[in-house]
């Protein structure tokens, strides 16, 4: 059996600074294992500018991100393997893999990061009667089709869903000669960025229809048309206020969910509410010596934030390989999300393993206006943050300092939650 | 008298922004909540820019598409025709990150440049 320190599942964003900080970090004998023909993952088809603010302080496109972090993992000579796909990960950090040329094979890793990244819900999940004619696709298949493989899937569209995926498709389409009619949106507020409703719908003039959608799909060989309808408080359509519109494709646009079944045969354990794995602050998951980062731990907005989380957990498994971050005996302290705040990553911190600053990310499960986040030591509040408004498409984050938390040696529970103005 | 309807894209926040115009001429921002909001729609109503992305056939590459865009941003008015300036493009691998596709696209005098590397086969 092959033996590296660090196996990292996934050559996507997450995988890719995860690589280049575990080497920066010291480890030496580290392998990306990568699925698709080349290294960048969903980046490569993301052709759209507003990438890297953060990172590079420059506005940069989702390929020209990805050469970015492509470079530095030649650069450094960090071994990866294309073509590969994963089918096991034990308990034991023993990866099973194969591809074209060497069939199945093993490797023994003594570090796993998972950076699998997440993949679209799909119209299965939605529940949505009607036939079952082509011209349906989620939003990040058409994306692939129209700027990777040169292919139009359609002339006429209607999107359901206003994730960001399905919104730059408005927009791309468009460019491309078709006609997108209107985006449905069931929720009463849009699950995309404010920047690409203004950007990629109002700058077309495509209507973004909220609290409205799709009850009935046409055509038996090919879509011909679909209806949508207005819902109320409940998500139930009205009746009467139902919308014909002719058209040959479909675009569902209706939210990512991470990739885990690798995590879960490895018996990672998992948060119902991010469905990703639940990590320590050194984004470890309850495996010893088994990191996550990136989508396949919670869904992003922005790939910078993902390359940083990814460089955490590349540090942190380089640590661990080295021996510098044996399991703690010591207190563990949790994170409490409450009152309007749905999850946090980290989701239980040992102060004496974190780093002097630690980063917790978190979405909110409502449109919030005027508000506070509001930090608890247990019942003691040591922060709040007015946010004039805060939404679930946009992630917010928090920071802690180790020197604080050691400063209170019998705190127990860390409460995050929104506190009204 | 002018007036123009905006939602700010400077933070989540959105707000509703109306600029009053007169003459071509800003004569006031009302509905922001901060500098921002003031200076978007301003640059918005009177100079709005965009940087515009897209893809041209690749002939002879690892891939069949490069991925292109405009250099800098470019007026919004001038966008489709960007677009068009792409059509019938086909460019031969190798292709670099930099390389330009279309020079002063539309004569807005700015560059197409790619913004993926495609190898030959």
């Amino acid at each position: 059996m092959k033996a590296y320190d660090i196996v990292i599942i996934g050559g996507g964003p997450a995988g890719l600074a995860a690589a280049v900080s575990a080497k920066n970090s010291g480890a030496d004998s580290i392998l990306i294992l990568e699925r698709d023909k080349e290294l960048g993952g969903i980046l490569n088809q993301c052709i759209h500018n507003g990438f890297g603010l953060h990172t590079f302080k420059e506005e940069l496109t989702g390929p020209e991100y990805a050469a970015r972090y492509i470079k530095q993992v030649l650069d450094l000579g960090i071994e990866y393997k294309l073509h590969t796909m994963v089918m096991d990960i034990s308990h034991e950090k023993v990866v099973t893999a194969m591809n074209r040329e060497e069939g199945m094979f093993t490797i023994q890793a003594k570090a796993v990061i998972l950076a699998m990244g997440c993949r679209e819900r799909s119209r299965g999940a939605l529940n949505i009667p009607g036939y079952r004619p082509a011209g349906i696709y989620s939003a990040g298949t058409a994306q692939r089709l129209v700027n990777r493989e040169g292919f139009m899937p359609g002339r006429e569209v209607v999107i359901l869903g206003s994730g960001d995926i399905g919104l730059i498709m408005a927009r791309r389409m468009t460019f491309e000669g078709a006609k997108v009619k209107v985006v449905a949106e069931l929720m009463p507020y849009s699950g995309g960025l404010k920047r690409n409703i203004v950007q990629c719908l109002d700058d077309y003039g495509i209507p973004l229809k909220l609290s409205h959608t799709v009850v009935e799909i046409r055509g038996k060989e090919r879509l011909t048309g679909i209806t949508i309808a207005e819902v109320d408080k409940k998500g139930k359509p009205i009746p009467g206020t139902e919308e014909d519109y002719d058209c040959d494709t479909l675009l569902l646009s209706v939210g990512l969910i991470p990739e885990n079944e690798l995590s879960r045969g490895a018996g990672v354990e998992m948060s119902p509410i991010t469905s990703g794995p639940l990590v320590n602050e050194s984004l470890e998951t309850n495996i010893e010596g088994v990191f996550a980062c990136g989508n396949v731990l919670h869904v992003h907005d922005l790939v910078d934030f993902v390359s940083e989380e990814a460089g955490a957990a590349g540090r942190n498994a380089a640590a661990f390989v080295r021996g510098e971050r044996a399991r703690a005996q010591g207190r563990e302290i949790k994170l409490n999300p409450i009152e309007g705040v749905r999850y946090t990553v980290p989701s239980v911190i040992r102060p004496d393993q974190m780093d002097e600053k630690l980063t917790v990310r978190f979405r909110v499960g409502n449109v919030y206006k005027n508000c506070y986040i509001s930090v608890y030591f247990d019942d003691e509040r040591v922060s709040r943050r007015k946010r004039p408004v805060v939404a679930p498409g946009e992630m917010e984050e928090i920071k802690l300092e180790k020197e604080k938390l050691l400063s209170y040696p019998d705190l127990k529970t860390i409460t995050v939650k929104i506190e009204e103005a | 008298m002018e007036k123009r309807e905006l939602i700010c894209i400077g933070c989540p926040l959105g707000c509703p922004v109306t600029v009053t115009m007169e003459e071509g001429q800003v004569v006031k921002v009302e509905g922001n909540t901060c500098k921002r909001g003031d200076d978007y729609a301003r640059k918005e109503v009177t100079n709005p820019t965009r940087i515009v992305t897209s893809t041209v056939t690749v002939e002879g590459g690892k891939d069949v598409t490069v991925s292109v865009k405009t250099r800098s941003d470019v007026p919004k008015g001038k966008i489709f025709e960007c677009v068009k300036s792409l059509k019938g493009i086909v460019v031969k691998a190798p292709v670099h990150i930099g390389d330009v596709i279309v020079a002063n696209a539309a004569d807005t005098g700015v560059d197409m440049i790619a913004t993926s590397n495609v190898y030959e086969k």
